[in-house]
């Protein structure tokens, strides 16, 4: 029995010391040097010295936190699109379609992700640009004389960001409705409701679990990403993590970018928060 | 009193099958009418045809005289306790029996009335606030059929309601459901496999075989006196021989045990004996009784259902004799034999 118990205990810390080595290397040890560094200012001599400087530099930079609460507004915008665009089609995929027609669409909802971001980012150039495929196109059946302007606005950051993510969406809400049983959108009718009611108050609170931790995936795709807002929203679309990112390449103002990304993290996580406070759903319940 | 259901000539094609053929029937008002059937002999596809989800290929559906073609299931005058009560999990007690009431658009008062009144009826007083996932078996069943009683339907359709239940709550759950239905006088249309919960609650029994309905009758009689060798098979324990002649007063089963014959029936293929119409060292001066011996195989002890695995001397087929428990049967024992009688109408010939 002892001896078992040691092969356990054994056993037990060989599973646990990568997951350890993972937390402590790759998330606290670097958010940590990251939360130091971001109170850090370098003074007249080029010494650092700790300082709020940081941080009161974002509040007291307009251009700063428009950038800030844009990217937030936005990422919300995107995620709500996202459950709009995305809820259909799970629907369609797990309670219209036949399951041999799901798999195959699923496999085309999939390939986009198999080349990348970067790749299905250009594709986007390609169709929206001034002479892209869409403008072309509308051009030759005659229903506009000059090409629209699509490429390098919130338009077509948007639909970049979208694009990428709503498949994030598509997944969980996915799993939450394929075991909603039919007998209750049955019973539902039979008790007198109609389509409407069906809708939010049966189907929707019933995947609500799901819709919740597909929103949290792709909020926070979406706040963190770098590639759409900086080739498909161009000049007029800054988002945060551009700034973070000039910070750290452009003006090698380390301590500065430390704070911003320590901002956008506070940013993200606070949304989330208040988003599960107001739909009333709990984390631990959203993850299973 | 006056027929609340009427089906005529129903009948349900799917693409290679018919699931339900040509069916016939009326329901009385306030009655409770089983449809027993073993799965998929067509009676749940008959009781979503009554409910409006699935569409009649020929016939009708008439419900207080009125034809219910083309009238969506939210509609109809009916409301369905499913098979597996199909509760909303995400609600609690109140708002998934307050469920239909709203969307009627009542109000709030009123709805917070029949809901209590309702909850009170089927003993769930106090569990209004629950979640029905934190709910026994038992209650949770007693909130499908409150969630239907209070929409007051014409008819309440139930699908084999009890079938997750086990078994001492089912026996529990059979004679209040039964005792419910007398209290609120609603029209029940039962489906089951289940003979017992059948003959137990209802006032009349369909029993279903192929998409068929064999014979609509009381339960005693359905029990009594089968019409068709399904019935006489399906519905109670029995014994079964098949017959190999039938001549003059006689016939003569597959194993050669020669015997009277009740009637003329020339076509008669197969013997049905109930266990309990055995009577065992019946007296010389009875009428009508075919007397023959058997041996006793093994005893079957199951309380006041007793019975004895018997052979029948003169052809060693198996017979099943119902074993009364008093002190005059205590010294049967294996392997003794027993002089059998059995009335002449009790033997039921196909």
């Amino acid at each position: 029995m002892i001896n078992s118990k040691n092969n356990f205990n054994i056993t037990f810390y060989l599973l646990i010391f990568p997951v350890l080595i993972w937390l402590i290397f790759m998330i606290v040890i670097p958010h940590a040097e990251l939360l130091v560094s971001s109170f850090l200012v370098e003074d007249d001599l080029g010494e650092l010295v700790f300082s709020f400087g940081n941080y009161i530099e974002f509040f007291t930079q307009k251009i700063y936190w428009l950038t800030f609460v844009k990217t937030a507004a936005y990422s919300i915008a995107v995620t709500l699109l996202a459950f709009i665009v995305a809820f259909p089609i799970a629907f369609y995929l797990t309670k219209v379609t036949s399951r041999k027609n799901a798999g195959f669409l699923m496999v085309l909802l999939l390939i986009p992700l198999w080349v990348g971001e970067l790749v299905t980012v250009y594709g986007w150039m390609v169709l929206l640009g001034d002479n892209g495929v869409i403008n072309h196109f509308l051009m030759t059946i005659g229903i506009i004389n000059e090409p629209i302007n699509m490429l390098y606005t919130n338009f077509s950051m948007v639909v970049g960001l979208l694009y990428m993510s709503m498949l994030f969406m598509v997944i969980p809400v996915m799993s939450t409705l394929q075991s909603l049983d039919d007998s209750l959108i049955e019973a539902a009718c039979d008790l007198g409701a109609s389509k409407w009611d069906i809708f939010t108050r049966i189907i929707i609170p019933y995947s609500m679990p799901g819709i919740t931790s597909g929103a949290i995936i792709v909020f926070m795709l979406v706040i963190g990403d770098y590639l759409a807002p900086n080739l498909l929203g161009g000049k007029n679309s800054l988002w945060f993590t551009e700034q973070i990112y000039n910070n750290f390449l452009q003006t090698f103002n380390w301590n500065e970018g430390a704070a911003f990304g320590f901002l956008l993290l506070m940013l993200s996580s606070g949304i989330i928060w208040l988003a599960l406070k107001l739909s009333g759903q709990k984390l631990e319940k959203v993850g299973a | 009193m006056s027929n609340i259901l009427e089906v005529k000539n129903l009948s349900k094609h799917f693409d290679d099958f018919t699931a339900v053929k040509n069916v016939n029937f009326t329901v009385e008002e306030g009655g409770f009418f089983s449809i027993l059937g073993s799965s998929g002999c067509g009676k749940t596809t008959l009781l979503r045809i009554i409910a409006g989800f699935q569409q009649e290929s020929e016939g009708d559906v008439i419900i207080r005289g009125q034809s219910m073609k083309g009238i969506p299931p939210e509609k109809r005058p009916v409301n369905i306790v499913f098979q597996n009560l199909a509760l909303f999990p995400m609600m609690n007690v109140r708002e998934n029996v307050a469920f239909g009431l709203k969307r009627q658009k009542l109000k709030k008062a009123a709805i917070n009335a029949k809901v209590n009144e309702m909850l009170e009826r089927v003993g769930l007083h106090g569990y209004e606030n629950k979640k029905v996932t934190d709910l026994s078996g038992g209650q949770r069943q007693r909130v499908a059929i409150a969630r239907s009683l209070v929409m007051n339907p014409s008819i309440l359709l139930l699908d084999e309601p009890l079938g997750a239940l086990d078994r001492k709550l089912r026996e529990h759950m059979k004679v209040e459901l039964k005792l419910l239905q007398k209290e609120i006088g609603t029209t029940f249309i039962y489906i089951t496999h289940d003979q017992s919960e059948a003959l137990v609650m209802s006032d009349k029994v369909a029993v279903m075989h192929d998409g068929q309905f064999e014979q609509i009758d009381t339960p005693r009689n359905l029990y009594k006196n089968p019409k068709t060798a399904f019935v006489a098979g399906f519905v109670g324990d029995t014994n079964r021989f098949e017959l190999q002649s039938t001549a003059g007063d006689s016939m003569i089963t597959q194993g050669g045990w020669t015997l009277q014959r009740p009637e003329h029936n020339n076509s008669a293929k197969e013997l049905y004996i109930r266990p309990e119409a055995l009577i065992l060292n019946p007296a010389n001066n009875l009428n009508d009784i075919v007397q023959f011996d058997v041996t006793i195989k093994t005893i079957l002890f199951d309380g006041s259902n007793t019975k004895l695995s018997t052979m029948v001397n003169a052809s060693n087929e198996e017979l099943l004799i119902s074993l009364p428990q008093n002190a005059q049967f205590d010294g049967i024992e294996e392997g003794h034999s027993l002089n059998i009688g059995v009335h002449l109408n009790d033997l039921k010939c196909f």
